[in-house]
């Protein structure tokens, strides 16, 4: 069934020309549309834009000159700014916003004869970790509890929709941004493995900004190998962004097959947060026994201000936060409302066309920003920012890696931890350090809990260094073998 | 000279800082592709980075840093090797993002100083604290619609420069010397064409007033003074405004003013209002800026001779009196010329002509240095025919005249109107006769010892000769006639 | 540091967004909660240590000034929620 092909699968199957992009495409587009209306992974779906675009890679397949992922089928998350499709960013302000530009890291994937599905739903700004934050409506895990498909599960955020179309088989892959988390969390919650690259290495130009200094764009799929893949195609300098890095991209597919044998693999003790499930304890022991067993030495080692990480991303992120959406002001794009003056106008723009989490996040962004409280919050912010970047200098100093779960839990249920922010923030305590620190993190499905819902590990490589993140994943998801299915997906019956 | 103002209480002490923003001649916009010229099409020079839209990053233009860099060198000041770009964030319809990139914490330029002469020939250092460079934000019309603001965003993201001034001002005219020294500054070093009608330079002043030996009291700030004279004005009648307030019993409120050149008064702006926690935080789009000392070296080796410098010069190579010198290093164009008139001439003599006769014509057919009617090779020529003893001073005026109305060379002009000097010492001897001849009680009286009336027979030969005779030759002669009775 | 009702209005003010005299005491009691939580932050020791500031570690790279954008005011205005000709439109601003 062409919707349970791996992207080098596919890749290969459109060149044997076992089968066209018509038909690959056609094939996800047809499953968009048979679980978009359960899921609602996507809100926008642009299905004759992908049938033409199936049809240009088959003409470029036929002459030879195809891309690398010609004719592949891709969700793009609705963050990224696509030239005459609009762009949402999950918010009401965006409802209507049709961009005259293309973001650098789809352009990238155009050129290499991607094909897109439509954009992928979100939390709104990508401020959330369950998607339930969307004003276009939640995503529904397309994985359920063991004899419980009444209790709908989150897919985790931000960037829901791109993990529930991957693991639903509605696309082979999918863009995703992680500022926190927003990759890492969503792809452990719905079994499929997502990368976030070290920041500067994919261009943040054209994406929709949540927080400057930590959002990363990155992908999604099924496989390891699938992700180096897009990522290789993502991933590049760009002028258009000054704190895109001027680096080659280098071979990540081949990466893939380097194995693990000679490589030191840290554990960060302070990972043992009081309280982790102990299933999620055991997996993380069975993720290290296949590593050592793979010849790999795992040593113990201490990032001492991982436990500072959660609190200074949340003064960080909504500064930051509070100052970039401040465009979004009714004047020369996306929703206004009137008022008698212009102050009025701004007041009521916004207050509609925010979301409660998205309006705590600028609250909260403004005040540690403002007069008086600026050094006592995010200038110390700033300063614990360089302690915990210097915890994983150190270690690296060391280590070529480390290995710790993705998520203190397995997907949630929709309306749980709705009432308290706080406890909504700690799902992304294991992410955050390495989204602080800019250093490349990667969360590969390695096992199920007792509910049958998947449990993903997450691999922290040295700045620049995905290629050993790519090497050390391989080797999970090998052992690991995951092979296990979400109940809703293409082709199984509903 | 110390301006006071005299209270019911007693004098105040007027105390003046100035914010200049200065646009920086450059192509392209701070942080954007988007062009810089002036004038277009509304909304037409925009790139989507400058209209702030979303997901849109900016990307630093090297020859803003540079002219930054100039200018600050211009200034004696010292130069950042390490700065940084700050947001200062509020809402206004013409700054799109939401907040202005500028540079709070770390400015690429710190303290200068700029001298200024005053009109009683007295000098004064002002300290600049700093020089840093922002975005400009678009322009909001007012006046096009009963109930609509119209916004226009072709100057968003223009680069600017804010230059700082300390407090050290305390006359209007101080005021003026400054601004006037700056322009020139600028001009000079081509980093500003200190165009104020067309906004690439206004004036924030920040007026306070003080009773001698006190501390600063509260200051306000008059935004965006677009004329030398209207920051004059503006200085005068806010310390005024602030003394009465005083006066009466009342306080200054820190607050932003806007000026009112019509009715001549400032007022509180009420735009403004609540502008004031501008959150400022380093820009995360942006990377520290980070300078070599010798790309500042490159730049400073490239730099044109300033005012000060070419005005030392012109004192000690041409002999010009300061105050000459002055005038003529105004403009880079006005030096140029000079020079161009002086070399291998007398130089006082060409500097005379150029701020006599030659500025008076400039003025009275309302031409500029680049426009006038006589060029410096045109006037040189002139100058020659003096002082190779062709034509004398007398008739080189109106040469001069006659140059500026036809364009004609000066040789071209003496020769057609006959006006070469008249050397022939008969010819002289014969004037000086007839004149004596002509008025023996005057004779009479001079040799009774009325010896002022010497000038009177000069002035009656040369009028005999028509102006044309040679004044030394015409002297010689009437003394030889009459030189004897004199002593 | 805890918010009183005033600072969150004052805060809503400077973020230009409308927030109900209703909705005040709620909005107090999540911002709080999350700011009791980042408190922590006061016990680290941040002696000498100098702050980061942005995501990565080089320095600023520069543009040549060259023309390369603008032009497109039919793009620039599209999505203009209100416009006359080419001007973008907003309620009256009194200076
Ligand atoms: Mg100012
Ligand atoms: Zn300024």
């Amino acid at each position: 069934m062409l919707t349970n092909l791996t992207i080098a699968a596919a890749r290969d199957g459109l060149r044997a020309r076992k089968f066209s992009a018509v038909e690959l495409v056609d094939a996800h587009v047809a499953a968009v549309a048979a679980l978009n209306p359960t899921l609602n992974a996507f809100i926008t779906v642009t299905g004759d834009a992908a049938r033409s675009d199936a049809k240009a890679a088959d003409a470029a397949l036929a002459r030879g000159d195809a891309g690398e992922l010609a004719g592949i089928p891709l969700a793009i998350k609705d963050l990224f700014c696509t030239n005459g499709v609009r762009t949402t960013a999950g918010s009401r302000i965006l409802e209507n916003f049709v961009p005259p530009y293309e973001s650098t890291v789809t352009a990238n994937l155009k050129a290499a004869g991607a094909v897109f599905l439509g954009k992928a739903n979100l939390d709104e700004f990508a401020m959330g970790s369950s998607n339930m934050t969307s004003a276009f409506g939640p995503v529904v895990n397309p994985w359920q509890r063991a004899g419980d498909p009444a209790a709908l599960l989150v897919p985790g955020g931000s960037s829901g929709g791109s993990a529930a179309a991957v693991a639903a088989r509605m696309a082979m892959g999918a863009t995703g941004t992680d500022t926190g988390g927003s990759i890492r969390q969503p792809a452990s919650f719905c079994g499929v493995a997502g990368i976030k690259p070290t920041y500067g290495r994919c261009s943040r130009f054209g994406v929709v900004a949540f927080a400057s200094s930590l959002d990363q764009p990155g992908s999604f799929a099924r496989t390891v190998r699938d992700n180096a893949i897009l990522l290789g195609a993502m991933a590049g300098f760009d002028a258009n962004d000054s704190t895109s890095f001027n680096l080659p991209v280098a071979n990540y597919e081949a990466a893939c097959n380097r194995g693990v044998k000679g490589l030191r693999i840290g554990v960060p003790r302070e990972y043992r947060a009081d309280g982790m499930p102990a299933e999620i304890e055991a997996l993380w022991q069975k993720g290290l026994d296949w590593l050592r067993a793979a010849g790999a030495d795992i040593v113990d080692v201490s990032l001492p201000h991982t436990k500072y990480g959660l609190a200074t991303y949340y003064i960080v992120a909504p500064a930051e936060a509070s100052s970039n959406l401040s465009r979004y002001d009714g004047v020369r794009f996306g929703r206004r409302v009137a008022g008698d003056d212009l102050i009025e106008l701004y007041e009521r723009t916004r207050a509609e066309g925010f979301g409660e989490e998205v309006k705590r996040r600028i609250l909260i962004g403004t005040y540690v920003l403002s007069a008086g409280y600026y050094d006592a919050y995010y200038l110390r912010a700033q300063k614990v920012r360089a302690l915990i970047l210097k915890d994983f200098t150190d270690v690296f100093a060391d280590v070529d890696a480390l290995l710790t779960p993705t998520a203190p839990s397995a997907a949630f249920a929709q309306g749980e931890k709705m009432n308290d922010p706080v406890a909504m923030y700690l799902n992304d305590i294991f992410t955050v350090p390495a989204s602080i620190a800019g250093v490349p993190g990667m969360s590969v499905p390695a096992g199920l809990d007792r509910q049958g819902l998947p449990l993903g590990l997450q691999i922290i490589g040295k700045p620049f260094d995905e290629e050993t993140v790519f090497a050390v994943s391989q080797v999970i998801e090998d052992a690991a073998g995951f092979s296990h299915m979400p109940a809703i997906r293409a082709g199984a019956a509903a | 000279m110390s301006y006071i103002i005299e209270g019911n209480t007693g004098p105040w002490e007027v105390v003046v800082g100035l914010e200049v923003h200065a646009q920086v001649i450059s192509k392209s916009k701070l942080f954007s592709g988007a062009s810089t010229v002036f004038g277009a099409e509304p909304n037409t020079q925009v790139s989507f980075v400058d209209a702030g839209f979303p997901g849109m990053l900016p990307v630093l233009n090297q020859e803003c840093v540079a002219q930054a860099v100039r200018t600050g060198l211009g200034l004696n000041a010292q130069i950042n090797l390490v700065s940084r770009f700050d947001r200062k964030n509020y809402f206004y319809a013409d700054l799109p993002a939401g907040y202005q990139i500028s540079q709070f914490a770390h400015p690429i330029v710190g303290t200068g100083v700029v001298n200024i002469e005053l009109a009683d020939g007295t000098t004064k250092d002002i300290g600049v604290t700093r020089l840093h460079l922002e975005q400009d934000a678009g322009k909001s019309l007012h006046d096009q619609h009963a109930s609509q603001s119209f916004i226009d965003l072709n100057r968003a993201g223009v680069a600017l420069m804010e230059i700082v001034s300390e407090p050290d001002i305390r006359t209007p005219e101080e005021a003026g010397a400054y601004l006037r020294k700056l322009r020139t500054l600028l001009r000079y070093l081509g980093t500003c064409d200190g165009n104020m009608d067309e906004g690439s330079m206004r004036a924030d002043v920040n007026v306070s007033v003080r009773k001698a030996g006190e501390d600063f009291r509260t200051r306000c700030e008059i935004k965006n003074v677009n004329s030398i004279r209207f920051v004059m004005q503006a200085v005068e009648v806010e310390a005024r405004r602030q003394v009465e307030l005083y006066e009466n019993g009342g306080t200054v409120k820190q607050e932003t003013r806007l000026y009112d050149p019509a009715r001549g008064e400032t007022r509180s702006m009420r735009s403004k209002e609540d502008a004031h926690d501008y959150r400022y935080f380093p820009d995360p789009d942006l990377l520290p800026l980070i300078l070599t000392q010798d790309f500042v070296d490159t730049l400073k080796a490239g730099l044109p001779e300033l005012p000060d410098a070419k005005r030392a010069r012109f004192v000690r190579e041409y002999g010009l009196p300061p105050y000459d010198a002055l005038q003529l290093v105004a403009e880079q164009a006005i030096a140029d010329f000079y020079e161009a008139l002086a070399r291998g001439r007398d130089a006082k003599l060409a500097a005379n002509w150029m701020l006599g006769d030659f500025f008076a014509a400039l003025n009275r057919t309302s031409s500029t240095i680049e426009t006038s009617p006589v060029s410096a090779g045109a006037l040189g020529g002139l100058i020659d025919l003096i002082s190779d003893g062709t034509i004398n001073g007398r008739i080189a005026k109106d040469v001069f005249e006659a140059m500026v109305e036809t364009g004609q060379q000066a040789a071209a002009i003496v020769a057609a109107k006959g006006l070469r000097q008249v050397t022939d010492t008969g010819a002289i001897d014969a004037a000086v006769d007839a004149v004596l001849a002509a008025n023996p009680d005057k004779l009479a009286e001079y040799k009774a010892g009325k010896d002022k009336l010497f000038g009177f027979f000069v002035g009656q030969v040369m009028k005999a000769m028509a102006g044309k005779g040679n004044p030394a030759l015409v002297n010689t002669a009437i003394k030889a006639r009459i030189g004897e009775a004199a002593e | 540091m805890s918010l009183d009702a005033e600072t969150v209005l004052r805060i809503a003010k400077l973020s230009r967004i409308s927030l109900p005299q209703a909705d005040v005491p709620r909005m107090q009691t999540e911002l709080n909660a999350i700011l009791g939580w980042i408190e922590q932050l006061a016990e680290v020791n941040v002696d000498g240590i100098e702050p980061l500031t942005g995501g990565a570690a080089i320095a600023l790279r520069l543009r040549p000034d060259v023309v390369t954008d603008g032009g497109y005011p039919a793009r620039i205005l599209a999505n203009a929620p209100a416009r006359d000709g080419l001007f973008f439109t907003v309620p009256k601003v009194v200076e």
